[in-house]
């Protein structure tokens, strides 16, 4: 028994060795074969290394749930000093890189093969199916570094990856445009949170985040002004790469990409990496709590945001992308009130429904002939029935209504912010307000794309048949939905060890939970229902209105500036690209070339004056003679 | 007998040299040109000899004679290649001779 | 002669440089090409009184039948025989603008300043022409330890012989054609 318990264990270490690099190898193999590699043969190895990759993610999850050892490490080699500290290749797998190696694999599988059918009439195939591997390769990287240094070389490749997959179909100048705002944008992130290592390993000089921790709660008092800053700057880089305020501006942009891409990098993943930084980072933050709050203040401002935004949006894929948005605001509201472990289960859940989401709206834009305009569509639930009840069990769950896991984990969060030290009621009201505003927006967009009457102005028919394995991911990512709230036990059993030193100490000095909160909080997504069922009901039953235009919404001020993301476009525009191109254009003669300039203006005075003295006139070049003379014996009488 | 001071000859020589290399700089006939280096080693000459008086050596008057056949030489030659300048480009401009310029 | 003369012998001595200046600023500055010659020899032969008066008469005499009787002699005739004086009004120096003769002017008088400068710094000899020395001391220097520069300067004459004989005559085709045209017109 012990003999093969060590002999699983050691499997299990080669295994998760090679776990990050099955679709490393695929990734080499579909770049360099490309084209020649027929649609079949390409979406085999792509679809089939990520799912190596997930089925050894679940055989180490068993593993790790069996054994009694809480972490499996295997360092694959060394790879440079500094200083004291030695940052290795390391793979470090505990409970919270357990569980985001599930989902990242899980889903990525799912929807690697939902993107072999999608993208199947593509000519670049082999280009998208080998950018998606490179993609899972760098999050798992992320995840599973056990130093700074090698989370920051996942941290870099998804953003990469992001900016590839982004402007995949670069040919059209918007999605350039989009890729390179993205990449833009969460670079000053990506700067921040490089500031912040800098200023971690001056003040540490470690890198391993387990010592990096130990270290930190030995020598910073809670409350350091260091720890604040460094704290400060990392939350910087999170919300750079899970597009919250103020950085937020990327993600609506970010869905020129092929829907696929949405759903694994926007929806599923790499959003959520700025989540998992400050969880793995807990025990920095911790020590500063003023930053804690900021975390709850960032993730209640954004879901609000992105409530109202979704709310006016027109496109169904921006709908969905402030909806992402606003999720990981809940994500981190709870990692902000110091409810770790809800928030990761909110992460996972999320993942789940949001996937299935896009990648209905993905089949639904593709019947429709990509057609993404929301008020363009319209009665497809009698066209689309089997997308339209996945879409409707996707929305359910992101409503959070009973029995649903997106049910699970809302409220897990809801329920730890009234008495969270570093949050409060007042974030709870934001959260509830938020979900208030989901159920509106959710409906809206469900009325509108599949309720009323067909309003589609393309002659041709809607595509209603798909291949297998475009339903089959959908089929499996909706079950996953629905129950996902039976992983919770196993989640907090997994996470428990990990964030049980964790837990903040929650405001008493007398104050009890109010007992109607949770009623509250359970009747707030059917009070949205209710008002948007009676609001809405024109975008139902649209067979009392005919005419397409007037059926647009109102174009009021308050709506426009709500579809423009409640203006933040504009506002940088103002603040930070105008002054930027007015400085540049000032510098056109750029003033640091002009300095070099000068040198070459000193070799052609030089050239010049060598030119005049080789005239060819020999009175010339006696009277240099004369001169030569005249200066060398001056020398010598000086 | 005459006693003369060597700086009052060197200074003559100078001086001579000095009219000859104004006349070498200035003229732009060839002509005119070979006869201002023959003031120019004529003033060297003096200042051989009167070097050479100051020892009592006659190594200063064999130097003069080694200037002598140089200056002959020179002269020969010069004219001759004033003849060609003259057939070639039909005026004793120095200035025309600037092909070998950068 | 004794030093009580009335005019002391020295003064022929400045008397003689002093014309051999004058005659070479002439020869410079001159517009005719055989003016500046006849100006020359008088520079020459002003220079030749100068040597007697240092103790050199063989030098002296030298100067008067080699210099100024046979080199001078020579740039008389090849001056007249080949007509090189005739470009002289193209090419005379440019008076009217005196421009062109600053810079060379300054350049002589630095280079004259910083001469007379080092002469003055150096220890003081005098030229005594008690021993004038004579073409016997010459001769035998020059058939003794300067052999070999006799010599090497014969080569040298040599050279310039067939340089000049090689430089200075016509062309075959120019030739032929001068002594066609002549023919012809016979």
């Amino acid at each position: 028994m012990i003999g093969n318990m060590d002999a699983n264990w050691n499997a299990s270490m080669s295994i998760l060795a090679w776990l990050p690099f099955n679709p490393l190898i695929s990734f080499f193999i579909l770049i360099l074969l490309g084209k020649r590699l027929s649609w079949l043969m390409a979406s085999v190895l792509s679809v089939g290394a990520v799912s190596l990759s997930a089925v050894s993610a679940v055989w180490l999850v068993q593993q790790l749930a069996i054994n009694d050892q809480q972490v499996i490490t295997v360092q694959l080699w060394q790879w440079f000093s500094l200083g004291n500290s030695q940052v290795n290749f390391t793979l470090y797998l505990d409970g919270l890189s357990a569980v985001m190696i599930s989902v990242v694999t899980g889903v990525g599988a799912l929807i690697h093969l939902y993107a072999a059918g999608y993208m199947k009439t593509d000519e670049n195939f082999c280009r998208f199916m080998a950018y998606m591997n490179l993609f899972i390769v760098a999050m798992l990287l992320l995840v599973l570094g056990d130093n700074l240094v090698l989370l920051y070389l996942g941290w870099e490749g998804v953003g990469l990856c992001s900016f590839l997959l982004i402007g995949f179909w670069y040919q059209d100048k918007n999605n350039a445009l989009a890729a390179r705002k993205a990449f833009i944008v969460t670079r000053i992130g990506d700067t921040a949170m490089a500031i912040g290592l800098f200023m971690l390993f001056n003040s540490l000089g470690e890198f391993n985040i387990n010592h990096l921790t130990e270290l930190a709660a030995a020598k910073w008092q809670v409350g350091d002004q260091q720890v604040y800053w460094i704290a400060l700057l990392l939350l910087g880089g999170a919300v750079g790469k899970s597009a919250q305020l103020p950085l937020q501006t990327w993600l609506p942009d970010a869905m020129a990409g092929p829907t696929p891409v949405s759903a694994l990098i926007h929806a599923a993943t790499m959003v959520t990496a700025g989540v998992y930084l400050i969880a793995r980072m807990h025990g920095l933050f911790l020590l500063a709590p003023e930053v804690m709050t900021y975390v709850a203040w960032v993730g209640a401002l954004t879901l609000l945001l992105a409530g109202f935004a979704a709310m006016a949006q027109t496109d169904i894929k921006r709908v969905l992308a402030y909806s992402t948005m606003s999720q990981i605001g809940y994500m981190m509201l709870a990692l902000g009130a110091g409810a770790w472990s809800e928030g990761i289960f909110h992460l996972m859940t999320h993942a789940f429904f949001k996937a299935l989401l896009f990648l209905t709206a993905g089949s639904v834009i593709l019947a429709l002939h990509h057609q993404q305009n929301i008020f363009k569509m319209g009665g497809l639930a009698k066209k689309l029935p089997i997308e339209t009840s996945l879409f409707a069990i996707g929305l359910l769950c992101l409503i959070a209504l009973p029995g649903t896991s997106g049910f699970y984990s809302k409220e897990a969060i809801i329920a730890s912010l009234w008495t969270s030290a570093t949050a409060g009621p007042v974030f709870w009201w934001c959260a509830i307000l938020g979900a208030l505003l989901t159920s509106i927006y959710s409906c809206r967009l469900f009325f509108l794309t599949f309720l009323g009457n067909a309003r589609s102005s393309s002659k041709t028919e809607v595509e209603t048949e798909f291949s297998a394995i475009m339903r089959w991911p959908l089929y499996l990512l909706a079950v996953l939905a629905l129950l996902g709230g039976f992983f919770s036990t196993m989640l907090h059993q997994q996470l428990a060890t990990i964030f049980a030193s964790a837990s903040i100490e929650t405001n008493f000095a007398g104050e009890f939970e109010p007992h109607w909160l949770h009623i509250v909080a359970i009747a707030t997504p059917f009070i949205g229902i209710v008002f948007s069922w009676f609001y809405f009901a024109d975008y139902r039953q649209t067979s009392r209105i005919n005419n397409d235009a007037a059926f647009a919404e109102k174009n009021n001020r308050l709506t426009s500036f709500c579809l423009h993301g409640l203006g933040f476009d504009w506002l940088y525009q103002k603040l930070f690209i105008n002054p930027y191109c007015f400085i540049a254009k000032l510098n056109r003669r750029d003033v640091f070339d002009q300095i070099i300039m000068t040198s070459r203006w000193y070799v052609d005075l030089w050239r010049a004056a060598l030119i005049a003295n080789q005239n060819g006139n020999l009175r010339w070049y006696a009277a240099s003679l004369g001169i030569a003379v005249i200066f060398l014996l001056g020398v010598a009488l000086i | 007998m005459i006693s003369l001071p060597l700086e009052h000859i060197f200074i003559l020589a100078s001086i001579l040299f000095m009219i000859g290399f104004v006349g070498v700089i200035a003229r732009k006939n060839t002509l005119f040109i070979l006869m201002s280096l023959e003031v120019m080693l004529n003033a060297v000459g003096i200042a051989f000899i009167g070097a050479g008086s100051v020892w009592q050596q006659a190594d200063g008057q064999v130097m003069f004679i080694l200037i002598l056949t140089l200056a002959a030489a020179e002269v020969a030659l010069g004219l001759a290649l004033l003849i060609r300048l003259q057939r070639r480009f039909q005026s004793l401009d120095i200035d025309k001779l600037n092909r070998l310029r950068g | 002669m004794n030093s009580n003369s009335v005019i002391p012998l020295e003064m022929l001595f400045y008397l003689a440089g002093f014309i051999a200046i004058v005659a070479s600023l002439k020869v410079v500055l001159g517009k005719h090409a055989v003016h500046s010659l006849l100006y020359l020899i008088v520079s020459l032969l002003a220079v030749a009184v100068c040597f007697y008066f240092m103790g050199a008469p063989f030098a002296a005499g030298l100067e008067v039948i080699v210099y100024a009787g046979a080199i001078l002699v020579l740039f008389v005739f090849a001056i007249m025989m080949f007509g090189l004086g005739q470009d002289e009004e193209k090419h005379a120096p440019n008076t009217p603008g005196l421009t062109i003769w600053f810079g060379p002017c300054a350049l002589a008088l630095a280079l004259l300043f910083e001469l007379i400068y080092i002469i003055n710094n150096v220890e003081q000899h005098n030229v005594t022409a008690i021993n004038h020395i004579s073409p016997k001391q010459v001769g035998s220097l020059l058939y003794g330890p300067y052999l070999l520069a006799v010599e090497i300067a014969s080569f040298l004459l040599l050279a310039g012989l067939v340089a000049g004989y090689h430089f200075a005559k016509p062309d075959g085709q120019e030739h032929c054609n001068k002594i066609a045209e002549t023919g012809d017109k016979q």
